[in-house]
């Protein structure tokens, strides 16, 4: 099992999704360059959070040009798991992997503060190691993390059971207080809290650590 | 050379005259604003340059002390950290967003041009009170520049400190700190060795934002502040970001022989700078210098201050390795000259000679002034105003007003904004006594704080710059840490009025004498005068920031955890007198005045307080350790009870007939511990040789305190820190 942890120009919490995965979760991980025409051989694919291309234009909307994102497409269409984090969330947005669209928070501002979040569903393999209904405390550290999408889409979303997590206490005004999203194969998955920085003791919160316990147990069972 | 023209370059007569004998003929006009830039206050440090001379900067830690991009400190396992605190204090005045964010991005290359990654920063802010919009402009503008800048390069800001005061309406400070971490036999250094070998300019092209921002910094405002935003800079934390990865990629090559960032001055201080270090000469040719704009002159291109770019010295025949690491980053590097054997830093523009000035002359041949001291200014009477004393004190509603006050509220509409735990290392992030980082490297935690009171030094700059370097050391301990060094930026006003060069004298002694007793040597820092609009100067400020070294990981927390637990007052009560009350939080709050001294300080008697609380947590014993600092005893229990998990205090002390002299005043060497093993905490007190009282236990969700048989607060615990919370908030939006 090896996990890739893409990195594109301005990337910077590439390394805190590698040593979750390396250090936290104890399994193999290894950075991919974003001019890359391959993903190796990894089994996993996550796009870190960042300022990639240094967000000029709009969030994520450079990266999606990215040479890297071509080989994304293919294999999350061919069922292959990526987790999107905070810019890896935007990038996915943009790309069209997900649906919808992160826009400035509500209040104008930076914001960055653990927030509690609420598991929807755990028929996913980033959640399938959650409850439902469990309560996870991750940090969000974000300027444009509002999630918003036509009424069709968000009952869509919902009605498919594809709002993996919701804010408790909504710190963006994100619509229908939406944290993350699947989509529809449900292999690829978009949050933006970070997992990264809730997996390890010393930080305060070990919660984020139960999606790459459940990516893991998914590619273990895939083999 | 027409006096005026010498004028506006903020020259002397008398340093035109040593310029024209150095040079054994007229400067042209390109080396006179060569000159004029070196030779400015910011840069050549001429007023405090021989009274900075006083502070100690040597311990067996130190590796680099003062004189390079930042001072460098051992911490074991094989690992150093390069450190250094830095102000942007006139360019945020004129334009508060890119003010503050090429601020952050300056200190930050200082410190990865060594080769260190930096995992932390910290910044000190002073602004005039809220209730002027102008105020809550600056403030706004200021967090939002640190925040683009720091969020996006990806360094997570992990603590600091704010406070308002009148005196700095026309004078805002933003103070930054930066902090890296790299191994020994990574080390690079400002130096341009090697005869012949390539000078290389890579990051962004040159263009012409910043001309002369040095020499801005290195005089008064005047009415006309305003048009000088063409000499603040404009920043691209995204472009700083790609040049951290490449120039530390770079680094790997081996290839790379110096190397320095372009801060102030520009292309001028780096070059003259690497060569006088290594004791050659640099002559490049400007045609070879990325331009981002046409018809650049040769003035234009030595002196702009355009961001995110450094000179490096490669060794010659291996060029093709480091443009290599650049172009796979997406940026501009080319070889612009060499290094020659002469000392002379030779400009040519197209071939033809536009400067030629030996470097020792521009770095080390400035003026260096004597200046006169005498009796430090003060603004404030020593004894308090007829009867403003008699006032009958409302101990609960005085301690909610100054919970709501700018100084004392929470921060956290400020840190908010700020990305505090990216890298995953921040321990103990914003609104802790020390901002504690973990290396993941070494296993271990460094702690990290800001401390200033221009208020103390006001009333008194030698006894104030004692004291905040004994709180700086004390919030270090109080999370288990051992203060080993320190940074400092000393902001004061016009060195040439003899009443503030009195202030920046006596604060450089007080520091010194401080600094030395702590065992914390200052490594490196940054001087900041005149910073006086209208004749108007801001009061001696002083800031340092210290560096702890932990043998663990895990910090103690300053926030008590659990109930029942006993809560001692290591140090004990404290003496105060109406004279040492002048200056404390309640004064300037409650009485809206000032007046007296600082509070008196013991520094032994404060470092065996401080060695106390480091033995209790050693063994193991305090759950959680707070000081006490502005707003004194009640403020900083008030403080410990408002974590997470919501747990206060029951506090009972004897009778006085002085409350609010009992519960608020400052002195300092006191620190608040909660423990289940409360004998064992005054024993180790006792083996120190220090007073420690038990003065209560903490509770769930309440907070009371009585004095002999009065009850002076009885609180639901949310509701005191609701008012402390979103106080900041309120005043910002005020209208």
């Amino acid at each position: 099992m090896k996990f890739g942890v893409v990195v594109f120009p301005g990337s910077n919490c590439d390394h805190d999704a590698w040593y979750a995965v390396s250090h936290n979760l104890g399994q193999p991980a290894e950075f991919i360059w974003h001019d890359a025409n391959s993903l190796g051989d990894v089994d996993a694919v996550i796009l870190p959070g960042g300022f990639s291309y240094g967000d000029y234009l709009r969030c994520g909307a450079i990266a999606k040009f990215s040479p890297v994102m071509q080989s994304v497409r293919k294999f999350a269409a061919e069922g292959g798991l990526v987790l999107g984090i905070c810019n890896g969330f935007q990038i996915l947005v943009e790309s069209g992997l997900l649906p919808g669209a992160l826009v400035r928070n509500r209040g104008l501002k930076f914001v960055c503060k653990p927030t509690p979040l609420h598991v929807e569903t755990v028929n996913s393999p980033f959640t399938s190691e959650a409850t439902k209904g469990q309560r996870l405390i991750m940090p969000v550290a974000h300027g444009e993390g509002c999630y918003i999408a036509d009424e069709r889409t968000l009952d869509q979303l919902e009605a498919e059971d594809r709002v993996v997590v919701r804010y408790l206490d909504n710190p963006n005004g994100s619509l229908r207080d939406i944290a993350g999203i699947l989509n529809e194969g449900r292999n690829v998955m978009g949050l933006m809290p970070h997992p990264d920085r809730s997996s390890d003791t010393l930080m305060g919160s070990t919660d984020g650590l139960v999606l790459f316990r459940s990516m893991a147990a998914a590619l273990v069972a895939a083999h | 050379m027409t006096p005026e023209v010498i004028e506006t370059h903020g020259l002397k007569p008398a340093e035109y005259e040593k310029i024209v004998t150095l040079l054994g003929r007229e400067p042209s006009y390109t080396e006179l604003g060569i000159f004029s830039v070196m030779w400015s206050e910011h840069c050549s440090y001429k007023s405090s340059r021989i009274h900075l001379k006083k502070l100690p900067t040597r311990s067996n830690l130190v590796l680099q002390g003062p004189g390079e991009n930042a001072g460098i400190i051992d911490i074991g396992s094989g690992y150093a950290i390069a450190f250094k605190i830095e102000s942007h204090n006139h360019p945020s005045f004129i334009e508060p967003f890119q003010g503050a964010a090429t601020g952050v991005g300056g200190i930050l290359r200082d410190i990865f041009t060594m080769g260190a990654r930096p995992i932390a920063v910290l910044d000190a802010l002073r602004f005039g009170p809220l209730d002027h919009p102008r105020n809550r402009r600056i403030l706004e503008g200021v967090v939002s520049g640190i925040a683009h800048y720091g969020n996006c390069f990806g360094v997570p800001t992990v603590g600091g400190e704010c406070v308002f005061e009148e005196c700095y309406n026309g004078n805002p400070l933003v103070n930054a700190f930066a902090l890296g971490v790299f191994r020994h036999n990574q080390i690079f250094y400002g130096k341009a060795k090697g005869v012949g070998n390539p000078v290389i300019y890579v990051g962004a092209k040159t263009g012409r934002d910043g001309i002369h921002g040095a020499s801005m910094a290195s005089a008064e405002f005047t009415e006309e502040a305003k048009q000088k935003r063409p000499n603040v800079q404009v920043g691209d934390p995204f472009l700083e970001k790609l040049l951290l990865e490449a120039c530390l990629e770079a680094m790997q090559t081996g290839a790379i022989v110096g190397i320095q960032d372009m801060g102030a001055a520009g292309l001028t201080c780096s070059t003259c700078e690497m060569g006088s270090r290594a004791g050659t000469g640099v002559e490049i040719d400007l045609k070879y210098v990325p331009q981002r704009e046409t018809g650049m002159t040769p003035y234009e291109i030595m002196l702009s201050e355009s961001q995110e770019r450094m000179l490096l010295v490669a060794e010659a025949g291996r060029e093709e390795e480091v443009f290599r690491v650049f172009r796979k980053w997406g940026l501009d590097a080319v070889t612009i000259g060499r290094v020659t054997s002469d000392g002379v830093l030779c400009v040519k523009d197209h071939g033809e000679v536009v400067a030629e000035i030996p470097n020792r002359d521009l770095a080390d041949e400035a003026p260096v002034y004597d200046r006169l001291h005498t009796k430090p200014y003060r603004p404030a009477p020593l004894d308090p105003p007829e009867g403003i004393l008699n006032r009958k004190a409302a101990i609960q509603s005085d301690l909610i007003a100054l919970l709501s006050s700018g100084d004392i509220c929470s921060k956290r509409w400020i840190w908010e904004q700020y990305d505090y735990s990216v890298r995953t290392n921040t321990l103990a992030g914003p609104g802790s006594d020390a901002a504690i980082v973990r290396v993941k490297e070494t296993g271990t935690s460094l702690a990290m704080a800001l401390d200033g009171n221009g208020r103390y030094c006001a009333l008194d700059p030698r006894e104030g710059a004692k004291l905040i370097v004994a709180e700086c050391c004390r919030n270090l301990s109080c999370a288990g840490a051992l203060p080993v060094a320190a940074t400092n930026n000393l902001n004061f006003g016009n060195p040439e009025r003899p009443e503030i060069m009195a202030q920046l004298v006596e604060s450089i002694e007080g520091l010194a004498e401080a600094c030395r007793f702590f065992e914390t040597p200052i490594t490196g820092g940054n001087v900041s005068l005149y910073n006086e609009t209208l004749g108007e100067a801001i009061w001696p400020t002083p800031v340092i920031g210290i560096v702890g070294l932990m043998e663990t990981a895990r910090p103690t927390p300053m926030h008590f955890s659990r109930p029942d637990r006993a809560v001692i007052l290591l140090g004990g009560f404290g003496a105060t007198n109406a004279q040492h009350f002048g200056g404390t939080q309640y004064v300037k709050v409650i009485l809206k005045s000032m007046w007296g001294l600082p509070p008196a300080l013991d520094m032994d008697y404060e470092k065996r307080v401080q060695q106390t609380v480091r033995d209790a947590i050693a063994s193991g014993l305090a759950e959680s350790a707070h000081d006490l600092s502005d707003g004194g005893l009640a403020v900083a229990l008030v403080e410990s009870s408002f974590g997470l998990a919501g747990v206060g205090a029951d506090i009972h002390m004897p009778a006085d007939d002085r409350p609010e002299f009992l519960l608020f005043h400052e002195a300092p060497s006191r620190i608040l511990v909660s423990t289940s093993r409360p004998d064992e905490v005054l024993k180790i007190a006792a083996q120190n040789g220090i007073e420690a009282a038990r003065i209560g236990a903490t509770m769930e969700e309440w907070f009371r305190i009585r004095c002999g048989s009065d009850t002076l607060v009885d609180c639901d615990l949310a509701e005191l820190k609701n008012r402390w919370a979103t106080a900041l908030e309120r005043m910002m939006h005020q209208s």
